[in-house]
């Protein structure tokens, strides 16, 4: 089921009366049948308001939305066909796990009523899809948090829903945890084939399992794509600094008839853009050690991470504090022992932005 | 270091300790002691022997027998009454913005109001008087009824007034705590619950009321302890001669024995308080053991 959103707005009054805040600014985008979708950005940018009017908990001020042809947007929630994973799992706590995963179907009315076999059939098999039909019994406090999870999914999953939502669904898990688990939601929205759509703040969750994410800051879609095109090619400063860990750098450049340059150095060729004073963005890995490199910075101290090695050097031109680059730890070398260190420049780590709109200028990369 | 931190904290606590001691465990012995010895007299401090005679006499009383009949019912009326009634209340407090901290505010000045001065109002509502038969009985004549004497007239009217007295008195505190307790459930259930479509009994049944039962049988243990005491109502309506108006509670009858027109009879009065002893804790208990099977069967 493909889920279109068009000129999707959402305002609220503000909190002191006198005005409102758009929560969500007319987004207009598509999630593709059967993909794995990650709203993603910084608290407070609309991503759980817009997963919200998805699901109907929330209605829109204006603009449509649009389960495949039906158009859903003056649906109440029951009617959408949404499955809804919550951030706290909302887990009915005097409830045991079969308890919780039953209560969706035991709403069904008139034909879809179900016999009581019925029920305790498809939440066993929702429960093994999520591999906890060992745990029926259990009430949801004795139970971990990957395992309450688990039971929420499947509670969301067992009514067959048309869309899958889940909010920020590993927040509350510890960082192992959180690995095994997105990788286990991957892999139950790949067996069903539910178009799911996820929020999170976590950029790394949302680009390491997503078919495509939506960047959002301020109620605004900054990007959309698949994430490595994202990382890649951001589309403005914004989503450079928000995507990647640890961050891009961001430094003050100018372009000069086609060369970069970084306060007085020279770094590399640009063409196909003109004359101006940019924002230069490089990704931590786009550093490469080099004796008679055209980039050289101040070192500040060098931390060793075992395959790589992270340093931390300084750059008068730096506006994103320390410079952070990240290289193969085979390649240190005695080049760094020096106050003083040189990098050649990996073109298409580095991107370049205007100072006026933050938005990309997009150039033609060149070797030095 | 713990050693003389264990010294410090019963330091603390002594002079609590030695207040509880002289007011209230004490007084405890004493009453126990005083129910065994008959006949038992505050100046001579002698008694004429000692056995179960006390309680035997207490147990006979017509007196004591009215005011515990007087009890009972009140108990059984007042408490599920008020704990539903406030539950209802709290519900609808919690389902609507317009109005709501103003309605919480006037739903909980009863709890702030004093007992006599209610009992004042109370008056004007239903007492009949040279000049007015009090404003319930214009209503019912009204209606096209006649007159009810509801402070000296039948049995069930004054039990009535007394039950709605009651009722009034104790459902704000009641609404104060479920209100709370419906505020501090997690809102997701409810997303959860509407998402999946449930109807709005069945939110209410399946989720709301396990959410919130631990407060309502709180309620309902104090509610029964605080009705098996009731006195300074039935006093607010009916006057100090609570035996004559046939309106005596058992805390009442203490009372009496003690200080009334028939008091000086400490014996008689600690048989009876033990009695209410025996049945609050009784009741205490058998709710306790219910809430307990309750809870462990919500795990």
């Amino acid at each position: 089921m493909k889920v279109v959103l068009q000129n999707l707005t959402k305002k609220f009054a503000s909190l002191d009366g006198a005005g409102e805040v758009i929560a969500v600014n007319d987004f207009n985008f598509e999630i593709p049948d059967g993909k794995l979708i990650g709203l993603l950005g910084p608290s407070g940018c609309g991503k759980s308001t817009t997963l919200n009017l998805i699901s109907g908990l929330e209605t829109a001020t204006s603009g449509k939305i649009f389960f495949g042809e039906d158009d859903v947007t003056d649906l109440p929630p029951e009617n959408r066909g949404v499955g809804l994973v919550f951030q706290s799992y909302a887990l009915y706590p005097h409830m045991t796990v079969l308890q919780n995963i039953m209560f969706p179907l035991q709403n069904f009315k008139g034909k879809d009523r179900l016999s009581k076999e019925e029920m305790v059939a498809r939440a066993t098999e929702a429960a093994k899809l999520v591999q906890i039909e060992k745990l029926l019994n259990r009430k949801p406090a004795e139970m971990s948090g990957g395992q309450q999870q688990r039971v929420a999914i499947a509670r969301a999953l067992v009514k067959m829903p048309r869309v899958l939502l889940l909010d920020e669904p590993l927040s509350n898990l510890d960082a192992r945890l959180r690995l095994q688990t997105r990788e286990e939601i991957r892999r139950i929205q790949r067996e069903t084939g539910i178009t799911t759509v996820f929020v999170t703040h976590d950029q790394e969750e949302a680009m390491s399992i997503s078919d495509m994410i939506v960047v959002m800051s301020a109620g605004v879609i900054q990007q959309i794509g698949r994430p490595q095109d994202v990382y890649d090619n951001p589309a403005n400063l914004f989503v450079a600094k928000f995507l990647g860990t640890p961050a891009i750098n961001v430094l003050e450049a100018r372009v000069e008839n086609g060369r970069l340059k970084i306060g007085e150095e020279d770094v590399m060729a640009v063409t196909g853009i003109a004359d101006q004073e940019v924002y230069c963005g490089i990704r931590p890995e786009g550093f490469v050690l080099d004796e008679n490199g055209p980039f050289s910075v101040k070192l500040r101290n060098v931390e060793v991470m075992g395959r790589d090695t992270s340093v931390v050097s300084t750059h008068p031109c730096s506006l994103s504090g320390d410079l952070r680059s990240i290289i193969p730890s085979e390649s240190r070398g005695e080049a760094i022992d020096d106050d003083t260190v040189r990098f050649s420049l990996k073109p298409f780590k580095v991107r370049l932005f205007s100072k006026t709109t933050e938005e990309a200028l997009p150039f033609e990369e060149g070797r030095l | 270091m713990i050693e003389q931190n264990n010294k410090k904290a019963w330091l603390y606590l002594l002079p609590a300790i030695i207040f509880l001691g002289i007011f209230m465990i004490y007084p405890l012995f004493d009453v126990f002691i005083y129910s065994l010895e008959e006949e038992y007299n505050f100046a001579s401090q002698s008694s004429t022997g000692t056995g179960l005679f006390n309680f035997s006499y207490v147990l006979h009383d017509p007196y004591f027998i009215q005011a515990l009949k007087n009890t009972f019912i009140l108990v059984i009326i007042t408490v599920p009454l008020s704990t539903g009634l406030a539950l209802l209340i709290s519900v609808g407090l919690n389902s609507i913005t317009k109005l709501r901290d103003f309605l919480q505010t006037v739903f909980f000045l009863p709890y702030v109001t004093n007992t006599l001065a209610v009992g004042l109002v109370f008056m004007i509502l239903f007492k009949k008087t040279a000049y007015s038969d009090g404003l319930i009985n214009l209503l019912i004549n009204a209606f096209g009824g006649s007159s009810i004497d509801f402070i000296d007239g039948p049995y069930w009217a004054k039990m009535m007034v007394l039950c709605i007295y009651t009722v009034w008195i104790v459902m704000p505190f009641k609404i104060l705590i479920l209100t709370s307790a419906l505020a501090s459930v997690n809102q997701d259930y409810y997303k959860a619950a509407k998402i999946d479509g449930t109807s709005k009994l069945r939110i209410f049944t399946k989720i709301t009321l396990p959410m919130i039962s631990p407060m309502i049988f709180y309620l309902i243990i104090t509610g029964f302890i605080g009705a098996f005491k009731a006195y300074s109502d039935a006093v607010a309506l009916f006057g100090t001669d609570l035996n004559a108006a046939g309106m005596n509670t058992i805390v009442g009858y203490i009372y009496d024995m003690l200080y009334g027109n028939s008091g000086g009879y400490p014996s008689y009065a600690s048989a009876a308080a033990l009695i209410l002893f025996a049945i609050v804790l009784t009741i205490t208990c058998i709710n306790l053991l219910i809430s307990g099977k309750n809870n462990a069967a919500r795990g």
